[in-house]
């Protein structure tokens, strides 16, 4: 089983290549990726960088080109997978069957991963993206019951990847439009979900108020911890009771599943994050190595105790396997 | 204005859970008003089965009988190996064109050589995409809710619309999200293995507002839509510039949509002038515009 890990910049990279990461993923720095956050992500020149020393060290580099071009953009996304894969990119994630068209239209054989941004929810999606682009992984969207990726993993003809570790997201991916209706940017257009130069914090006294776009999105008391106004994590009225009503921040952790993940056939845990900061990749990616290796070659459980610590990483409150337990959905 | 008087009418799917009775009505009333195109089916949730397929079936003939184009939709969110049973059932039919809302549904129906329209759930985003499916079997393309006039006019400007005709929705609140979580049954604190059919005490889906009172989002099962409804009945002669053909309507409350369906009807036929006309009148239920997406902007905002 490979670990997948994510790094937003080249500092990152190496620590996720020194911790055992079989593969790292990063994007460019503009809105091809689904993290296109100020700051973050690879030039050309960093992208150089991170392949010498990752292929140095066994390790893979994938470069995620996941959102969907508005034809008036076009040409930044061709010029992006254009310039991945002439610096050496090991895959490409994609989401788009547009610039998967493009991709197998330069190379018949170059590698492609289906991103999480495609939302391929079941079998036929998965033989859609097989039988038309010849995808050799698809990475599953955080929707599905365990039971489902069983399925899947058995019968898909192609590689299954399941995110492991990070920030949950409730939506379907790549179908969410909340954030561009909300602000006018979203992840499928320019990569952001409720984009932090929309974001504002009022400090009103006893109160700190978050804002998105000028809407309230949640109000914290000071022994509360404010979260980032992500626009479905905050509370709102619903039927005169004011409650998160999409949902609470909360991480998703997988390592308690991750024997079954194993016996099932998934070929990859991916870990979220890339917006994280190094010493986080390092220690996340440390632990998952270690669990990876416990269930592979030890063939033993992993330890509650470290599935316990990995929880003080994760964001919000507590943790949780998400839909891959029936009870969450 | 010549342009606008080709346009056709589209009613979306209903994308709420209603009683069984109350779709034959619903349907009954619609087959005698204008509308030229009717999408049928659920869309949003399978354990909403007060309609069976045969009953979907039997709306389809009658709606086909009174000179409508009938379209039936298929789910959005395909999981369970039940929900992808019932969608090959729709896939292998031929009596009726079938709106693809999932790649499952477009993998189907080209493995099937079946003609289908492109739901504005599918990713379309580019006119490398367009003439993918446009190879596959795209009949018409029913435009992501995000994009607008900009987008289309980029994208369209070579497409022959002869050959396949392009949607976009009008009138009706947007669908927004999809998730495996059901935030109706939540709001109930109820599993959603047990969600006692809730969907069923609320016509148009569940109101959200911030703490402040504005209005955020409707919440209607797994779906989460725009809360404010979407308006272009004064943007109709734009719309058919960029090529839209067909303009959708997704269905509110039942009367509303009827009597929405008669405003946008006729000033399509020119019975009523653009310039003049720029409102809904008497309807039911309070509704708050936007038509951002269509200007580019936040997809909640209205331009006037």
């Amino acid at each position: 089983m490979e670990l997948v890990c994510p790094a937003g910049n080249y500092q990152s990279l190496i620590k996720a290549v020194d911790n055992g990461a079989n593969a790292v993923y990063i994007g460019l720095k503009n809105e091809t990726n689904a993290r296109h956050f100020a700051g973050l992500n690879f030039s050309e020149d960093d992208i150089k960088k991170a392949i010498d020393y990752a292929h140095q060290h066994k390790c893979k580099v994938y470069c995620a080109i996941n959102t969907y071009p508005r034809q008036t953009k076009w040409e930044r996304w061709a010029y992006s997978v254009d310039s991945a894969i002439g610096l050496g990119i090991d895959t490409l994630i994609v989401a788009d069957i547009g610039v998967m068209d493009y991709i197998r239209n330069k190379h018949s054989e170059f590698p492609i991963h289906l991103s999480v941004q495609a939302s391929a929810t079941n079998l036929g999606a998965l033989k859609f993206y097989h039988r038309e682009f010849q995808i050799r992984r698809a990475v599953l969207p955080r929707v599905l019951s365990l039971r489902q990726v069983e399925y899947l993993a058995k019968n898909a003809p192609l590689e299954i990847e399941v995110f492991g570790f990070g920030s949950l997201c409730i939506m379907a991916e790549g179908r969410c439009y909340l954030s561009s209706y909300m602000t006018g940017e979203s992840p499928n257009t320019q990569g952001v979900c409720s984009p932090a130069a929309y974001v504002k914090w009022e400090d009103k006294g006893s109160i700190l108020e978050s804002r998105l776009n000028n809407l309230l999105i949640d109000r914290f008391t000071e022994d509360e911890t404010a979260g980032y106004p992500t626009l479905c994590k905050g509370r709102f009225e619903v039927e005169g009771k004011v409650e998160h009503a999409l949902e609470e921040p909360t991480s998703l952790n997988t390592m308690g599943i991750l024997p079954e993940l194993k016996k099932a056939g998934v070929a990859a845990i991916k870990v979220e994050g890339r917006q994280r900061s190094p010493a986080y990749i390092a220690s996340v990616t440390k632990q998952w190595r270690k669990a990876i290796d416990d269930v592979a070659i030890r063939q033993q459980r992993v330890d509650p105790k470290q599935i316990e610590q990995l929880a003080e990483f994760a964001e919000g409150a507590q943790t949780t396997i998400g839909a891959y337990e029936r009870s969450w959905q | 204005m010549a342009q606008v008087k080709k346009m056709k009418l589209s009613l979306a799917a209903n994308p709420y859970f209603w009683q069984k009775q109350k779709y034959f009505d619903f349907y009954h009333d619609i087959a005698s008003t204008n509308i030229d195109i009717i999408y049928l089916g659920e869309t949003v949730c399978s354990k909403r089965r007060e309609m069976k397929f045969e009953d979907w079936l039997d709306i389809a003939s009658h709606l086909s009988s009174k000179g409508k184009q009938v379209v039936l939709s298929t789910m959005t969110l395909i999981e369970a190996a039940s929900e992808f049973k019932y969608m090959n059932k729709i896939c292998s039919q031929q009596d009726f064109l079938v709106e693809a809302n999932d790649m499952a549904a477009v993998y189907l129906l080209s493995e099937n050589r079946l003609p289908f329209v492109v739901g504005s759930a599918v990713n379309l985003y580019n006119l490398t995409s367009f003439n993918r499916f446009k190879n596959l079997g795209m009949k018409r393309w029913v435009v992501p809710v995000e994009l607008g006039k900009d987008d289309l006019n980029s994208l369209t400007s070579d497409v022959s619309t002869d050959e396949i005709e392009i949607e976009y929705q009008v009138f009706g609140r947007m669908p927004l999200a999809y998730s495996a979580r059901c935030f109706t049954a939540r709001h109930h604190r109820l599993a959603k293995d047990d969600c006692q059919f809730k969907c069923l005490d609320y016509e148009q889906g569940i109101h959200v507002k911030t703490q402040e009172g504005d209005t955020f989002a409707q919440i209607n099962g797994i779906q989460t839509q725009s809360s404010k409804v979407t308006n272009l009945l004064s943007q109709l002669s734009e719309l058919a510039e960029k090529k839209v053909s067909v303009a959708r309507i997704s269905p509110v409350g039942y009367e509303d949509t009827i009597n929405v369906i008669n405003q946008f009807s006729d000033q399509i036929k020119g019975d009523s002038d653009e310039s003049v006309c720029h409102q809904l009148k008497g309807l039911k239920n309070d509704y708050l515009f936007c038509n951002g997406y269509w200007n580019q902007i936040e997809g909640m905002n209205f331009v006037e």
